[in-house]
């Protein structure tokens, strides 16, 4: 086991594109470490750079205390978990999980052992003599976890493992993965475009963008506090609502209404509050609620308003409405580049919809008026140019 | 391998090393070293002779009388083109080409769909049309005329190698029988292309089983299908074995093929023989292209639905 | 599309829905059970029969041969002692075996190269190289016959093996060269990297995973080049004039021309069935390596 460090790690092509700008991150002993993005942010290249099958352009990767740069794959002493499993289709699964082993010429009896006390943790005991082939996808997601297990290498390495499974499987796998990861405490390096799994699993997340690092931090400190528009976008399902807003002063008009910022708010703006400027809002949908849930003496902390529902999503537990505005494309420029960025589609024209999540029992009724609560105390501000956060809410 | 999509278009399916200059360069010598021993060969043996036949074919040339080799231009093609034998030959060819094609696509076709379905004795059906695959042309060839002929076969006592109608379609049925099981895997491998929800769908909309066949399964297998026409018909259009063995040219059964070996070899007429073979490689060019033609226009309607 | 299924069985576990296709809508269709049950009949009655008449006929004495009859009334195995016996045939098969082996080998030993280079390298001339051995592979053979003959005779490559392995190998390598290509394709290449993470060097990953897995389409392409080399005639009668060189089609052709043979047909028939079956028990083991084989160069071009 050992820390894992960047310095300035960049992949750069023949072209001159570079798919990774100079990442600096520190993946301590024994921390499980998620690198998350859209398609083609540059996570798997950087995962593959640290496991040495890609090249790394410039900076300084290290394992433990040794600088890796130059080193090939196998002198890493790095397990790997492949998005397809990468299982030997020849060998059978004890012989995949034994093959790492007997690369490294571990004695037979040993080998046996280790291939087969892994296997008993991943209850793949009795399915030892047979060929990958014959294995579900759950299966074989375990045994490629296996071949990484018997190693006891310095680090996991996996590469959107889950992304093969179904839906339920995946569920599954996501806490066997964590378990795992507990039992051994092997640092691990975990690539996924998916929130929830990111969310679920790390210890700390790192967001990428277009092969830039946009936050490292835990997973509750990225949803509570994302430090630009682009990690506010990406974690939290159903996405943050992006309006634009006015701020003058203390108080900040929507294109529903205008709120007064709370003090703590209204302090850390500083001085930035200085004379009329514009802002994008963001507000979780968990952040509304119907007016008519909301006891007397919460309601004064926030923002009362009255929209048209236009749809009604009901899921039992919660209920998710859709609250039609218009307005929204004062900031439309900005929000079309993020959504491009997250592959989500984007209204055009200048209707736009928030996402409400509500409570279960309320009783507002598609294609009527109702009266919804908007805590202020959660809102989230953004600066329309850059993109990077206002007056962030400090981190737990 | 999302973030492998940001790499320029050259990025390999396989999510191999993405390239800097050095590698793509290294890759580009290993990959032309690899295919040289290869390409060499071929052009060796095929490009080279080609030439020297065109060489060949605009001069006297008979090993027979030596001394009167010289240079006639095309002479030897207006000799050719002139002829009664090569129009017979081209006939001929074209004859037992167009017939036995045409029958192997229909039967081939059936046979493809048989074992497409057959749950029964699948091993045993895919098995036994390899047979014919594997079996000696003219092995194949003494067979058929070992069974049709009266003092060696049993359909009696006409010997239908005796008469033109008989001789083609002795010739014919040999072809016939040799080469439907090539025509029909390679139309089982464009049956196993047509998704299944397609034959269900025309299911749940009303169509009876053969305008699933006619509406459904060939539209979707055209590509195939002209493959499969396209290897076989230039195929058969290079016919000689079957023809040697059988008739031997007799009955108006020459090929161009045969037409050839024999100026070639029987009567060492190396420039007429190169003329010949020139001749039928042209043709074979004219049909390979018309084919391709075809193709292009057929895939630009096939392509949106793979 | 084949070429992917078949790959897929053989290969499988790498990707999740290994058994798509082949298999696929088979098993859908109970219902009509009885017509492709006939059906299938039909294509082995088809297949079989004109191979169990020239059996027949090995097996019938030289008197019997003109009765008609399926079933050899008096059989002996005399046709093969004739054959085995007399050198015209022994040594036109020592000379097919010889030559489509060892055209065999080094066509799959060089087509391998090439289809490694087509299947996993970036390189100028690729698509040249592919289309090339697709037109020459569409070659007829009787182009080249009449300089080769001219050549050969010069150079004294006439009526000995490479005099035939060559030519053959122009033929062999476009057939090698696309089938090995379909095949590797189809290679999960990652594992050579998995390996690699797993503390392989490039040669043990090489050695230990990819060549078990390119094996079987290796061994493919060698019989279908076989059957191709076994199976040529035109090049055996033009490029051969004696037992030096004669291939088993060439000789089993001159059987009835020149022979000691008085009537031929017992003896033709026996040889037939020993140069066949051989290739019958080599498509019965291999059938579905062979079946993919075939047509994984022609669907994917």
């Amino acid at each position: 086991m050992a820390a894992i460090t960047m310095r300035g790690i960049t992949k750069r092509y023949a072209d001159g594109t570079e798919a990774v700008k100079s990442v600096d991150l520190d993946i301590a002993d024994g921390e499980f470490v998620i690198l998350v993005g859209p398609s083609g942010c540059g996570k798997s290249t950087l995962l593959r750079m640290i496991v040495g099958l890609e090249d790394i352009s410039d900076g300084e990767m290290r394992i433990g205390d040794d600088i890796v740069n130059d080193r090939a794959p196998k002198d890493r002493d790095l397990a790997m978990v492949f998005q397809n499993y990468a299982l030997y289709p020849h060998l059978s699964v004890r012989e995949n999980m034994a093959f790492p082993l007997r690369l490294q010429k571990v004695p037979e009896a040993e080998i046996m052992k280790r291939v087969e006390e892994a296997a008993a943790v991943l209850e793949l005991t009795e399915n030892l003599d047979r060929k990958p082939a014959n294995l579900s996808g759950g299966q074989r997601q375990r045994v490629a976890m296996g071949r990484a297990i018997v190693r006891d290498p310095k680090a996991f390495l996996f590469d959107e493992p889950l992304s093969n499974l179904d839906a339920n499987l995946r569920v599954q796998m996501r806490t066997e993965i964590a378990r795992i990861q507990k039992k051994y405490g092997t640092t691990t390096v975990y690539v996924t475009h998916d929130q929830t799994e990111a969310m679920t699993l790390a210890d700390r997340v790192a967001v990428l963008r277009k092969g830039v690092v946009q936050q490292v931090d835990s997973p509750r400190n990225l949803y509570n506090s994302p430090a630009n528009l682009f990690v506010a976008g990406f974690i939290g399902s159903p996405s943050m609502n992006l309006v634009p807003g006015l701020l003058t002063g203390t108080s900040l008009q929507l294109p529903f209404g205008t709120l007064e910022l709370p003090s703590d708010v209204a302090q850390r703006l500083g001085n930035a509050q200085a004379g009329e400027r514009q802002v994008i809002v963001g507000i979780r949908p968990e952040h509304f609620e119907d007016a008519s849930m909301v006891s007397d003496d919460v309601k004064g902390q926030g923002m009362l308003f009255q929209n048209r529902i236009e749809n009604i999503e009901w899921l039992g537990s919660e209920l998710y409405a859709y609250l039609p505005y218009t307005g929204g494309d004062a900031i439309g420029r900005q929000l079309d580049q993020l959504a491009g960025d997250l592959d989500m589609e984007q209204s055009s024209g200048d209707e736009s919809q928030l996402v409400a999540r509500l409570d279960a029992a309320s009783r507002v009724r598609e294609g009527e008026d109702a009266e919804i609560w908007l805590d202020s105390r959660k809102i989230h501000l953004f600066d329309p140019e850059t993109g990077e956060a206002l007056a962030r809410p400090p981190v737990a | 391998m999302t973030a492998t999509t940001t790499a320029p278009a050259s990025r390999k399916r396989s999510g191999g090393p993405v390239k800097t200059t050095d590698r793509a360069k290294a890759e580009r010598n290993l990959g032309l070293k690899l295919a040289a021993p290869a390409a060499i060969i071929m052009l060796l043996v095929t490009a080279y002779p080609i030439c020297y036949a065109v060489y060949l074919s605009l001069f006297r040339y008979d090993l027979r009388v030596p001394e009167e080799n010289a240079f006639v231009g095309l002479d030897n093609y207006v000799l050719i083109l002139t002829s009664g034998v090569w129009w017979e030959a081209v006939l001929a060819t074209a004859v037992i080409t167009v017939i036995s094609v045409a029958i192997e696509l229909v039967i081939g076709l059936a046979f493809a769909l048989v074992m497409h379905r057959a749950i029964f004795g699948r091993r045993t059906v895919r098995t036994a049309i390899l047979i014919p695959y594997g079996i000696i042309t003219v092995i194949a060839a003494f067979a058929f005329r070992f069974a049709v002929q009266p003092d060696t076969g049993f359909i009696g006592d006409v010997n239908p190698l005796g008469g033109t109608i008989g001789s083609f379609a002795t010739i014919i049925i040999t072809e016939v029988w040799k080469t439907t099981p090539f025509m029909s895997l390679l139309l089982l491998a464009g049956l196993a292309t047509v998704p299944e929800e397609l034959q269900e769908a025309a299911k749940v909309d009303g169509a009876t089983a053969w305008q699933r066949l006619w509406k459904v399964t060939l539209p979707n297998m055209k590509s195939a299908i002209l493959v499969a026409l396209l290897f076989r018909a230039l195929d058969a259009f290079r016919i000689f074995d079957t023809v040697y063995v059988q008739t031997a040219g007799q009955f108006k059964s020459q090929t161009i093929s045969g037409l050839g070996y024999n100026a070639l070899i029987s009567r060492v007429n190396l420039g007429l023989g190169s003329a010949i073979s020139i001749l039928l490689f042209l043709m074979i060019i004219a049909i390979a292209f018309l084919f391709v033609k075809g193709f292009k226009t057929n895939l630009g309607t096939v392509k949106g639905e793979d | 599309m084949t070429a992917s299924t078949i790959g897929a069985e053989r290969i499988g576990a790498t990707t999740a829905p290994a058994k798509a296709g082949t298999t696929k809508g088979a098993a859908k269709q109970p219902g009509s059970g009885a017509i492709w049950k006939i059906g299938t009949a039909v294509i082995v009655a088809y297949a079989l029969f004109p191979v169990l008449w020239i059996l027949s006929l090995s097996l019938k004495p030289a008197a019997d041969v003109g009765d008609g009859k399926l079933i050899p009334t008096n059989p002996s195995l005399g046709n093969y002692r004739d054959i085995f016996t007399s050198g015209e045939f022994v040594r036109p098969l020592i000379n097919s075996i010889g030559i489509s082996l060892i055209t065999t080998a080094i066509a799959v030993v060089i087509a391998a190269f090439a289809a490694y280079a087509i299947a996993r390298l970036d390189f100028p001339g690729k698509a040249l190289l592919l289309s090339g051995a697709l037109a020459i592979a569409m070659f007829p053979p009787v182009s080249i016959i009449g300089p080769l003959f001219n050549i050969w005779r010069a150079t004294g490559l006439y009526d000995t093996w490479p005099g035939l392995i060559l030519p053959y190998m122009t033929f062999a390598l476009p057939l090698a060269i696309w089938t090995l290509a379909a095949f590797f394709r189809e290679i999960p290449w990652d594992l050579e990297q998995a390996a690699q993470v797993d503390g392989a060097t490039p040669y043990q990953a090489f050695r230990k995973v990819i060549l078990p897995l390119a094996l079987p389409g290796v061994f493919t392409s060698a019989i279908i080049v076989f059957i191709f080399c076994w199976n040529d005639f035109l090049f055996a009668i033009s490029l051969t004039s004696t037992e030096a060189a004669r291939t088993v089609p060439a000789a089993t052709a001159f059987f009835t021309a020149s022979s000691n043979f008085i009537n031929p047909t017992g003896q033709i028939a026996a040889a037939a069935i020993v140069v066949t079956v051989p290739i019958i028990i080599m498509v019965l083991v291999f059938q579905r390596r062979i079946v993919a084989g075939l047509t994984a160069g022609a669907v994917k071009g």
